[in-house]
């Protein structure tokens, strides 16, 4: 069989082969767009709902020897609601008057902690080889053939099902009852909607029960699909709903569903005719190996970035936002002069001292660690320019960061340059195409802008980073991405104490030119603009342009610590340093820690090397009780503790943006300023 | 007779700020009481307070004697009790369309069947409205935004209405009209507490008024004699800073 016959008999074995992903992906862009609908929140932790309920099923059924049935109702039904519930009650409820963009950021902070706090409180590892199964009995054994050209499973049966009496159902709700109108009310006005009699608390709780129970319903189908379950799988499940959800602009359910299913079909139709055409055109073939996996993303920047009318609409405002108290003041800034110098000495002998501890008595791995910490604090200060001083959240940092380190390889790889001035060239690169991408990206701003460079993050991670001129292609599979440390004259930094003071003095170059970024024109510009779209929007050019600096400034700087964690480390190691999931942990422990000054950066650059070899193994407690054989049972505690702290403590940045640290303080800066103040008055 | 609704040395304010300092008052059944004074008195404060909208930091708001909810706000049960607010300034939802912003209220006031006719009546009330029904409400004309907002509130009759600046934005046509189905929701038996800036209309339709000046009510009584106790009143504090 050949010619028009067979062309359509193979699209629509591909369409058939793409709807039951696709509808898992609609069932999940559903829920998404249910929760952004109903409460303003950009849900980015629905990839950590699912992965909870995912592992729940696995471990009830698999594990526990439960029937599928009552694994499926416990995890789905029962656990993934409850989690809906508490995140409203303790969390979201209070944060309804919240911008959208602080929002995303609680929203990522969960996805960071959520999945860690479940595998930790239900012991709950991976388990590789164990065979992750579907719903239904003998469910990838038993296979329907109803139209001749494509094989069902019982599974993908399900599949379509679940999502079809999903959608049903959600269709029903909006249409033959009230709620519908009830939870798009509660989120334009809480206290509007209470007004007209509506118990707007019970209206929000049962939608993130319902959306909740959405994501974890699609958490078990898909589970099935993955070789073995890791919650970074999960998330990148998400970003594939959201491109589903943005064929709707993110508030339309049908087109969330054929978003969904778009996608589905969309990519196996791809799958199923690329290869055959890379057949006959070889030089396709690079496409079909990159692109495939990518599909997602690539239609989700599209999408972004090529449709003007996406992003426009304002947030609607709320009419009785008057009765709100307004917002706490942030503690003072201004120190009295004694606390400033008192604190200033303060951290210089700090920094003496453990300085000199490190340089004379530190072994090679303490020597590593804090090198680790500088060159973090040095990446961070990217954050502290885009998120801290422009307050836009972006999540391709690690892509940055991971661009200076792949042209210090290539650099150094082809054509033997210096890798000093390599990472300066990585730095120009990364701004380059910061700046590049702010173009496009930065009319979106809010929420929109944080997705696009996610996307971009993603995309440059299942694309750009398999091509031999980046990634080093099948080089790197042999060899590694290998990175020479840098030799300037007698000076040879293969030796840790000098590499350690290199990277001391980047440090204090980066610092200081952030402040003086911070400083100037266009510091004082994006102060004036932070959070306001309106005020961006009024002032125009002068702001669009401060705002195409801080990326590229910001990208720069991810570029050169990104180069410089490379040298350090003598490799790039691109997916445990710079992936992007492990990039999102970046964002969350800065803002955790403190994103408006360089000194946040710098706690958080040594909180992400130190914190879990220091306090969590218990070696600092150790050395205060002298032994280890003092040291409590409880320790070491398992590092992964670490996301879940600073998870939970960006939750917090809704209510103190300034970061936790920072709060408390400057909260103490001020009591202590009131005390000096006291005495003096006393005394006088 | 216990009154529909009393505050008892209400204290209430936003964050750090007190707006209240121990306000006391109570409107009795099919009553209609004015509530006057400059602005930034207090007014609109107290009106949040009365419908739940703010929960008082000392004191007790009580619906026909008994207390609601237990320090949370919670605006639902006041409504639910038969306590209506119109709030101040712009109070529809505006990405929700004319006919939606109705149907939210009417459909827990009326239930599915008395939907349509509650529509109805409203439209009746206000045709502009009836005739932008499935407009989105954000894109209304100011003065057809107030309507909507009081077109929720006059259709349901509800035993108390509060209502805080009813005739701001609202062409003089449209006001006479506004304080004359007031007064006919009033003939009917719905309690009034009014607050205004148009004193002589609020006055001219309540029984009795309450004076407020600096988050007190310094004043009490009917509502004939009230016109000069303003008077001297705003003569004095005028005088005094
Ligand atoms: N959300 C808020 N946060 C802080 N202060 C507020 C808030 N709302 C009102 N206030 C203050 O409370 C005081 C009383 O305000 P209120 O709105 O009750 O006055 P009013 O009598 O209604 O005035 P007007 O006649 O102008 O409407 C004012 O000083 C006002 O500034
Ligand atoms: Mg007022």
């Amino acid at each position: 069989m050949s010619g028009a016959a067979g062309f359509f008999e193979d699209l629509f074995r591909g369409l058939l082969q793409g709807t039951p992903p696709g509808a898992v992906y609609a069932l999940i862009a559903l829920g998404f767009v249910l929760t952004y609908k109903t409460s303003g929140v950009f849900n980015l932790a629905f990839g950590a709902q699912a992965y909870i309920s995912a592992a729940m099923y696995f471990k009830a059924h698999t594990l526990w020897g439960w029937p599928k049935w009552a694994a499926l109702v416990v995890s789905a039904f029962v656990l993934a609601p409850l989690i809906g519930l508490v995140l409203e009650r303790l969390i979201f409820r209070h944060l309804r008057t919240a911008s959208a963009v602080s929002k995303l950021v609680v929203a990522l902070g969960l996805s960071v902690a959520l999945p860690e706090l479940f595998n930790q409180a239900a012991r709950f590892t991976a388990v590789a080889g164990r065979q992750i199964t579907g719903i239904m009995p003998d469910g990838s054994s038993v296979f329907y053939d109803p139209f001749g050209v494509y094989r069902f499973n019982r599974d993908e049966l399900a599949m379509m099902a679940v999502a079809l009496a999903a959608t049903l159902l959600l269709a029903a709700l909006f249409r033959f009852t009230m709620i519908g109108l009830a939870m798009r009310a509660v989120v334009e006005s809480p206290r509007m909607t209470e007004l007209s009699g509506i118990n707007a608390d019970r209206t929000s709780a049962f939608a993130w029960a319902l959306s909740s129970t959405f994501a974890g319903l699609a958490g078990v189908l898909i589970a099935p699909r993955f070789n073995s379950l890791i919650s970074t799988d999960f998330f990148t499940l998400v970003v594939i709903a959201v491109a589903a959800a943005a064929v709707g602009k993110l508030v339309s359910l049908p087109r969330a569903l054929l978003g969904g299913l778009g996608l589905g079909w969309f990519i196996a139709v791809f799958n199923t005719f690329l290869p055959r055409w890379s057949g006959d055109h070889t030089w396709l073939r690079p496409f079909q190996e990159n692109l495939t996996p990518s599909l997602p993303f690539v239609v989700l920047f599209a999408i972004l970035v090529l449709w003007r009318a996406i992003g426009r609409e304002r947030e609607a405002s709320d009419p009785l936002s008057g009765v709100d108290p307004p917002p706490p003041a942030l503690a003072a800034l201004e120190r009295h002069p004694k606390l400033t110098l008192f604190t200033r000495l303060f951290g210089v002998g700090f920094v003496a001292v453990v300085g000199s501890v490190v340089w004379f008595r530190a072994g090679v791995l303490w020597m590593h660690l804090v090198t680790t910490a500088v060159i973090m604090a040095v990446i961070y200060l990217s954050v502290t320019v885009i998120t801290g001083m422009a307050g836009q959240i972006s999540l391709c940092q690690g892509t940055f960061a991971a661009i200076g380190g792949f042209t210090i390889f290539q650099m150094a790889d082809r054509f033997n340059m210096s890798v000093l001035a390599a990472a300066l060239l990585g730095a120009g690169v990364a701004a380059a195409v910061g700046a590049l991408l702010s173009l496009p990206v930065l009319r979106l701003g809010g929420v929109w802008l944080a997705i696009a460079t996610l996307a971009f993050a993603f995309f440059f991670d299942a694309v750009m980073v398999k091509f031999s001129w980046v990634g080093g292609g099948t080089t790197a599979l042999l060899t590694g991405t290998r990175v020479p440390r840098p030799l300037v004259g007698p000076i040879d930094f293969a030796s840790d104490r000098a590499f350690l003071v290199l990277a001391v003095v980047v440090l204090v170059v980066v610092s200081v030119v952030v402040i003086q970024l911070r400083e100037g024109t266009v510091g004082r510009t994006l102060t004036a603009l932070r959070g306001s779209e309106v005020a961006a929007a009024s002032i125009g050019i002068s702001a669009a342009r401060a705002r195409i600096v801080a990326f590229a400034v910001s990208a720069a700087i991810a570029g050169l610590g990104g180069a410089l964690l490379s040298m350090h480390q003598q490799n790039v190691n691109y997916s445990t340093n710079f992936g992007p999931v492990n990039a999102l942990f970046w964002l969350v422990i800065v803002v955790a820690l403190g994103a408006r000054t360089v000194e946040g950066a710098i706690q958080a650059g040594a909180a992400f090397a130190l914190f879990e070899p220091l306090i969590l193994k218990g070696d600092l407690l150790a050395w205060i009780l002298r032994g280890d054989d003092h040291l409590p049972g409880l320790f070491p505690i398992p590092g992964s503790w670490r996301l879940v702290l600073f998870g939970m403590m960006a939750i917090q940045f809704a209510r103190h943006p300034e970061g936790l640290v920072e709060h408390g303080k400057r909260r103490s800066a001020a009591r202590i300023n009131r005390w000096l103040e006291a005495r003096e008055g006393a005394a006088s | 007779m216990t009154p529909i609704l009393e505050l008892r040395d209400v204290e209430a304010g936003y964050g750090p700020f007190r707006a209240l300092f121990g306000v006391s008052l109570a409107v009795e059944a099919a009553e209609a009481v004015a509530l006057v004074g400059a602005n930034g008195a207090g007014k609109t404060t107290l009106a949040r307070v009365a419908s739940g909208l703010v929960a008082p930091s000392a004191g007790t708001v009580l619906v026909d004697g008994e207390e609601i909810g237990s320090g949370r706000p919670s605006a639902w049960r006041f409504v639910r009790a038969g306590v209506a607010h119109a709030p101040e300034g712009r109070s529809v939802f505006a990405s929700l369309t004319v006919e939606e912003n109705l149907a939210l209220s009417f459909h827990r006031a009326f239930g599915r069947a008395g939907l349509a006719g509650a529509l109805d009546r409203a439209y009746e009330l206000f045709p502009r409205l009836g005739e932008r029904r499935t407009q989105v409400a954000g894109t209304l004309s100011g003065g057809e935004q107030r309507m909507l907002s009081l077109a929720r509130v006059l259709v349901e009759s509800p035993r108390l209405l509060i209502a805080d600046e009813l005739s701001l934005g609202l062409a003089p046509m449209i006001v006479d009209q506004v304080f004359e189905t007031l007064g006919r929701i009033r003939a009917a038996g719905t309690a009034l507490l009014i607050v205004e800036q148009q004193v002589g209309h609020a006055l001219e339709l309540c029984d009795r008024a309450a004076v407020m000046e600096h988050g007190l009510i310094t004043w009490q009584g009917p509502s004939n004699e009230a016109g000069a106790v303003l008077e001297s009143r705003l003569f004095e504090t005028g005088a005094a800073r």
